[in-house]
């Protein structure tokens, strides 16, 4: 990181307040970061949330148990999918609701397909900041095809309010297998075209290689999950460590890096994507008929015995929990979300940023894959 | 390292000016709004609504997370309680609404639904509530394709027939079809007077009583308005003590009520429309058996004494409601019937398979328990006196129903039985002797119980002969006035049905019966809807019997009554006692109700006049008593 820092070694500099954040064009999302900088270097990195709390938890539990399923989509904008699942999780083992076979497929199959949105939406804040605005507007494009197959499977493109407790809202239309069949073609068919440009461009390569780097030991110090630690070479996935839906159903695989850096956190990134799409296809072949839907109890008479449960599943960014504690009513007693970019976006990005230079705020803060409205909620 | 370096490196300089290849491929992009993307068939957009199919139940704007949906009224409208609809239609407030579709998946009636329009741009913020109304209905704002344009998309403009997310049974957050109840098979339950309904056991009856919405159209169509919802989620939440308190509010007679009642509720239900109704008359019915002594499960609190007397005349649903409200008001009761025990027609009409006497017994014995005073084999007119009760009491409530059978009148019908006595000396007499092929004349629900306790008592009388019993209807099958239900149970049971034919003459051959002849119906009723039959003459037939039982429907016997009184007594035009909002028929402190004055024919509507009236002599006794 001294090579950034050329010319710098001076501490009797003045130290500037810079604030990154919540306008600054290299800004994902309603969250700043202040800095304190001497020069180009950054002595100290504090992240602030706090712009975008709609206070969720607490809103939660003024709404009955189905109520809160349009509701807990809204928590992660970008991938609202794995939101829906863990609430769902979560209500199925306080209830001990049964799920039907199929639609764990679908459950996978849909996550799967928002893993896909939410990476190509990453990719397309990550390439944006790099400067590649043409894979950017690709990957935007090609989460419009993703956005597409929701819409027609759930209604909506955005919050699809699809995972319920009891299995899914609805069953796949007419010629959906092919649909998504065809999508997933055309966009890994422009594979090619992301590595030529993108992935295996020197360009990248410079500015991402040995930045923000992170050991596997310190990764698991700060609780960071996700491609932060896949990126230092660990497996570890909650769909292969705790399977839920369908993932133990297919083979696949975890795709892993060494080095830590943000350069192996966009590969992971992409390695994903893929990994992703070969699952979609596996799962798509084994999927049995069937019902998908085990209906739940009158919503305006239900009430859940008391208890509490914990869940997790692996949402596009890393490990996410849920804790629901039902005291017996038609509402929650208390919701908390265990989000991956709370540890990603406060503790790992504040240390990650300590001597790193301004130029590559954008670059460590993206590479991290925080969601800033994961944060606050 | 160094290798990472070397396999980039491999990668031509050129390779991302790849990219430019793209510049000379069609755009991916729409030029919006000359281009437009269809939106899914799911799509979830503004809302519809049939307003033909609305029932106004509300259940949209009870389940919005966001408080979107508020019903408002629609005085063009009209509310119809007995079929369960309400004038009252969801208006929607987009500035609140997030498209979650929650209201379509609980709406019972199926007429909510979200389209594929999502556009309204407006500078008046009142434009964005909007009432959903059919777009069958609505000219003005659906537009065809042809004359629709996507720059004036908005909720002022929108496309016809652009159904969106819509809802499904299989999808739907109610629960459609109804827990099974228990019943004895119709081979085992023909040859015995055992009841047919088992009762459901205490889960089944939590698990149907889960299935209610508390949209609370039942208790509109209810004419005693009882607090249906409030008594199911009572049975739901394990406690049946308070389910009973509020069953009692408004009809002492659950027993009874749980078993024959004519549930006007459950033809209300929003569940039936596309599913099967809660089943409301079995829930009642387990309250009741699930609980042994009334008594103490109601922890009722009866007023001072007041020192007045009421006489009621008839101990059937209405006296029974009448003596239990004005108990508890601290007056005086005393009960006249002639039967042996209480419930009047429904100790003897009802048949045991249907009602037993123990059922009638515990809602009897229950109000004599508050302190009435039952006089049983008592006959007005004979044993005491119309006149003497009128000076001894201070209000008599006359709640006698209709008691006498009528007759076709047709040649020979006096080798014919009628249908009360026979059901009654059945029910609370010894059997009667039946023959081995009874022909019951008519079509309601009294001939099914006739023809059902006939089939029994045939199978009874001559186990293992084959015996045959038949009706015959004037009425055919969609005409028929018993309820589908009796119907369906009667033909499990093996009675012959002959719908659509008129009875011309009792067949006799040496004294005994041998058959009835009948004729072709053309038509029961005229052109006002007027009972007057025509007949196609040439067209006859005769049917084969040993034993012909008429029930063809009930007259009141006013007998009792002396002339002078019975002149007082104002009738409407349709034949029934006229009473004022108090419940007072047109003789002073005489008050009426049941039968003989309202036009349902049934318990429960007898039970709702009782309550009325008992407000009504209440407030008279309370008016005479303070100077």
């Amino acid at each position: 990181m001294s090579k950034n820092l050329a010319g710098q070694n001076s501490t009797s500099a003045r130290e500037l307040e810079l604030y990154f954040g919540p306008q600054h064009l290299g800004m994902v999302g309603n969250f700043s970061i202040t800095l304190n900088v001497e020069g180009d270097r950054i002595l100290e990195a504090t992240a602030n949330p706090g712009y975008l709390h709609r206070g969720f938890e607490k809103l939660m539990e003024y709404r009955t148990w189905i109520q809160n399923f349009p509701m807990v989509c809204r928590i992660n904008v970008v991938e609202p999918d794995s939101m829906e699942m863990i609430y769902a999780m979560g209500v199925e083992k306080l209830a001990s609701i049964e799920v039907p076979e199929r639609a764990h497929y679908i459950r996978s199959i849909y996550l799967e397909l928002a893993r896909v949105g939410s990476h190509l939406f990453g990719l397309w804040a990550y390439a944006n900041m790099l400067g590649f605005d043409t894979v950017a507007q690709w990957a935007m494009y090609h989460r419009d095809l993703i956005l597409d197959l929701f819409e027609e499977l759930t209604g909506g493109r955005v919050y699809h309010i699809y995972i319920w407790p009891g299995g899914v809202r609805r069953d796949f239309p007419s010629g959906f297998k092919d649909k998504i069949v065809n999508t997933l073609h055309s966009i890994g068919g422009c594979v090619p075209d992301y590595d030529a440009t993108f992935f295996n461009n020197r360009l990248f390569y410079e500015r991402a290689k040995k930045i923000g780097k992170i050991t596997q030991e310190q990764a698991k110090q700060w609780g960071a999950t996700g491609q932060t630690l896949r990126a230092t070479g660990m497996k570890f996935d909650i769909r292969k460590v705790e399977p839920y839906a369908a993932y133990d159903k297919v083979d696949w695989d975890v795709p892993v890096r060494k080095d830590g850096d943000a350069y192996s956190r966009v590969w992971v990134i992409r390695d994903e994507m893929i990994e992703s799409v070969h699952m979609i296809f596996k799962l798509l072949d084994a999927m049995p008929e069937g019902p998908v839907y085990n209906r739940i109890p009158n919503p305006f008479k239900w009430k859940i015995p008391k208890g509490q449960a914990y869940v997790r599943c692996e949402s596009s960014r890393g490990e996410l929990g849920l804790y629901l504690v039902s005291n017996g009513g038609d509402k929650p007693y208390r919701v908390h979300f265990r989000t991956p970019s709370y540890p990603n976006g406060l503790i790992v990005l504040e240390k990650l940023l300590k001597n790193a230079s301004i130029a590559d705020v954008g670059n460590i803060m993206i590479s991290l894959y925080v969601v800033a409205p994961e944060i606050d909620r | 390292m160094k290798n990472e370096k070397l396999k980039i490196k491999k990668g031509s300089i050129l390779s991302p000016f790849k990219a430019v290849n793209y510049l000379f491929k069609k755009p991916r992009t729409l030029r919006y709004p000359f281009e437009s993307k269809e939106p899914a068939l799911r799509y979830r957009g503004f809302h519809l609504n049939d307003w033909d199919k609305c029932t106004g139940c509300g259940n949209c704007a009870d389940i919005c997370p966001n408080d979107a949906i508020e019903m408002v009224e629609i005085p063009e409208l009209e509310s119809k309680p007995e079929q369960g609809i309400k004038n009252e239609r969801p208006k929607l407030d987009y500035g609140r609404c997030c498209f979650c579709g929650l209201c379509v998946d609980i709406c019972p009636a199926g007429s909510l639904r979200l389209s594929r329009d999502y556009f309204h741009i407006h500078f008046d913020t009142d434009t964005f509530t909007f009432l959903p109304k059919d777009e069958k209905s609505d000219k003005e704002h659906f537009l065809s394709s042809e004359n629709y344009s996507i720059l004036k998309a908005s909720l002022a403009h929108r496309k016809q027939n652009y159904e969106g997310f819509s809802p499904d049974l299989d999808y739907s957050l109610f629960e459609p079809l109804r827990t099974t109840m228990p019943e004895v098979p119709p081979e085992q339950r023909k040859l015995s007077f055992i009841e047919q309904v088992i009762g459901y056991s205490k889960e089944e009856a939590k698990k149907e009583a889960s299935r209610c919405l508390e949209c609370k159209l039942c208790e509109e169509a209810c004419p005693a308005h009882l607090k249906i919802s409030d008594y199911i989620k009572a049975i739901y939440e394990d406690k049946p003590d308070e389910s009973l308190r509020k069953i009692f509010e408004d009809n002492p007679i659950p027993s009874i009520c749980g078993r024959i009642c004519m549930k006007h509720c459950e033809a209300a239900c929003s569940l039936s429309i596309r599913g099967e109704a809660v089943a409301i008359r079995w829930l009642k019915r387990f309250v009741a058996d699930s609980i042994k002594d009334y008594k103490t499960a109601l922890e009722l609190k009866q007023a001072e004494p007041t020192g007045k007397k009421v006489a009621v005349i008839g101990a059937g649903p209405g006296g029974l409601s009448m003596a239990y409200f004005l108990t508890l008001k601290g007056h005086k009761v005393v009960v006249f019937d002639s039967l042996p025990g209480g419930g009047g027609m429904m100790r003897i009409g009802p048949p045991s398979y249907r009602l037993p006497i123990e059922a009638i017994d515990k809602d009897v014995d229950h109000i004599a328990s508050l302190g009435v005073e039952f006089r049983f084999n008592t006959i007005i007119g004979k044993d005491i006196l119309f006149e003497d009760i009128l000076k001894e009491y201070d209000a008599v409530y006359l709640g006698i129903g209709t008691t006498v059978s009528r007759s076709t009148k047709i040649k020979n019908i006096d080798k014919a039985r009628l249908a009360l006595p026979f059901l009654q000396q059945n029910k609370i007499g010894s059997a009667i002797k039946v023959g081995k092929e009874i022909i019951v004349i008519g079509g309601g629900n009294v001939a099914m119980d006739v023809a059902r306790e006939a089939l029994r008592l045939q199978h009874m009388q001559y186990p293992g002969e084959k015996v045959v019993t038949k009706t015959v209807s004037l009425e055919d099958w969609d005409e028929m006035p018993a309820t589908k239900e009796e119907i369906e149970e009667a033909k499990a049971e093996g009675i012959q049905f002959n719908p659509g034919w008129g009875p011309k003459e009792v067949e006799v051959e040496d004294g005994r019966v041998k058959g009835l002849s009948c004729v072709k119906v053309k038509s029961v009723f005229d052109e006002q809807g007027r009972f007057s039959p025509t007949f196609y003459e040439e067209k006859q037939m005769c049917l084969e019997g040993d034993m012909i039982i008429e029930a063809i429907g009930q007259a009141p016997d006013f007998s009792f009554l002396p002339k002078e009184f019975f002149e007082k007594l104002e009738f409407t035009p349709r034949r029934k006692v006229k009473v004022d909002e108090n419940g007072m028929t047109t003789i002073p402190k005489v008050f009426a109700g049941g039968d003989i004055v309202n036009l349902n024919l049934d318990a429960v509507t007898a039970i709702a006049d009782a309550k009325m009236a008992a407000e009504g002599i209440h407030k008279m006794l309370c008016a005479s008593r303070s100077p």
